[in-house]
């Protein structure tokens, strides 16, 4: 019972998280901004979701419910180490591609852009 | 709990949908990379609900895994692509720009 | 010994994996992680000269900060949150570009510091040039908890203690 209860806090607040990412991807003015939605929203969702999942999954304790939580322990060391890592790489496309960075003070610029 | 988890899915499904929205309307191509691996990060926890409710997670957990590793380099392959410009050029032009505003 | 570490390593992420536990499986998990280990150890733990004192001490504080970087992602999930739904066009956002100087030497301390500015809030790291590191700032006062270096401070306790 109090696993079920972990797991619903823990899946929810995921998920309002990946509210926050997808409504910055919409909402941010350029491209360097929405990678900041897009990089961090992404990595603490799926880590929470993710964890509460395996506390889930340990509810009833066997040796191969264990070995599930250690594969999604996994999948989720992964896509914290992987998150940034692809971040950069994108960003450093994005820069060598010439994307412009947007700032506050010409305001004549159009935001889209 | 198994409606829990149906929510749950339908949730992330719904999520994608404004995602889908910078995918078609991405000013660039990169924009719309970026999207398409956000997309492929919600997918892969779909999965893993999906793999809830068939109460298979360990069979559904390797395709998770699977999808996240070909994510990953998928985009690191298509960021590499972009990687054709002189980086130091551009960013010293950037930096100029950026002061003169 | 590094060779064994990383064997056991290896073979502690196919038993993960494969979830068998008979000998034709296990037999196979010894062969390939076997293989592996031959042809390609050197890739893992690049720099063989540090002693056994060092490694213990880096497994021993890499946990804390390992916390106090979680602790951090949580805080930036919470910025870009309130930077979404915050009205109007976003009055907070204020984007630059910084540079900043690090002291770390090894190429390992500077990934470990690059990552961090990434996961913390409101700051992502664009490319690692020598001892510089470009930055893109989301607002002025995170351009600020950028440039002071107790987060740099933080990785060079745990994996340079004679460069401080």
């Amino acid at each position: 019972m109090i696993n079920e209860i972990i797991c619903i806090v823990m899946v929810l607040s995921g998920l309002l998280f990946f509210v926050g990412g997808a409504i910055g991807i919409i909402r941010f003015p350029d491209f360097y901004t929405r990678m900041h939605a897009a990089g961090k929203g992404d990595t603490m969702s799926v880590f929470l979701i993710l964890m509460g999942m395996a506390i889930y999954q340990l509810n009833d304790f066997s040796l191969a419910n264990l070995l599930v939580a250690g594969k999604i322990f996994f999948i989720t060391i992964f896509i914290m180490w992987a998150g940034p890592t692809s971040t950069h790489a994108l960003i450093k496309a994005g820069i060598d591609e010439g994307q412009k960075v947007w700032t506050r003070k010409d305001e004549k610029g159009d935001p889209e852009a | 709990m198994e409606n829990f988890f149906t929510l749950t899915g339908v949730a992330i499904f719904a999520l994608m949908l404004p995602i889908l929205y910078r995918i078609i309307v991405g000013p660039t191509a990169i924009d719309r990379i970026v999207a398409v691996n956000m997309i492929g990060t919600k997918t892969m926890v779909l999965l893993i609900i999906i793999g809830m409710l068939f109460k298979r997670v360990d069979m559904f957990v390797d395709f998770a895994l699977t999808y996240a590793l070909l994510n990953f380099i998928g985009s690191l392959a298509a960021a590499r692509f972009f990687d054709r410009v002189n980086p130091e050029k551009q960013i010293a032009k950037l930096e100029t720009k950026e002061q003169e505003s | 010994m590094y060779r064994l570490s990383i064997f056991l390593l290896l073979f502690g992420i196919w038993i993960v994996f494969s979830g068998q536990f008979d000998g034709f499986h296990l037999t196979l998990g010894v062969l390939s992680a076997a293989f592996i280990t031959a042809i390609s150890s050197s890739f893992l733990f690049v720099d063989r000269s540090k002693g056994f004192g060092d490694r213990l001490r880096e497994i021993v504080l890499l946990p804390g900060f390992l916390l106090w970087m979680l602790y951090q992602i949580l805080l930036s999930n919470i910025h870009i949150l309130k930077l979404a739904f915050s009205s109007g066009d976003i009055p907070e956002v204020q984007p630059s570009l910084v540079r900043i100087k690090t002291n770390l030497r090894t190429d390992f301390g500077k990934w470990m510091l690059a990552n961090s500015i990434t996961l913390t809030p409101g700051t992502i790291t664009i490319s690692i040039e020598g001892d510089e590191l470009l930055i893109h700032s989301i607002s002025k006062a995170t351009t600020e908890g950028v440039m002071d270096d107790s987060m740099e401070r933080k990785i060079a306790r745990i994996f340079e203690p004679e460069s401080k």
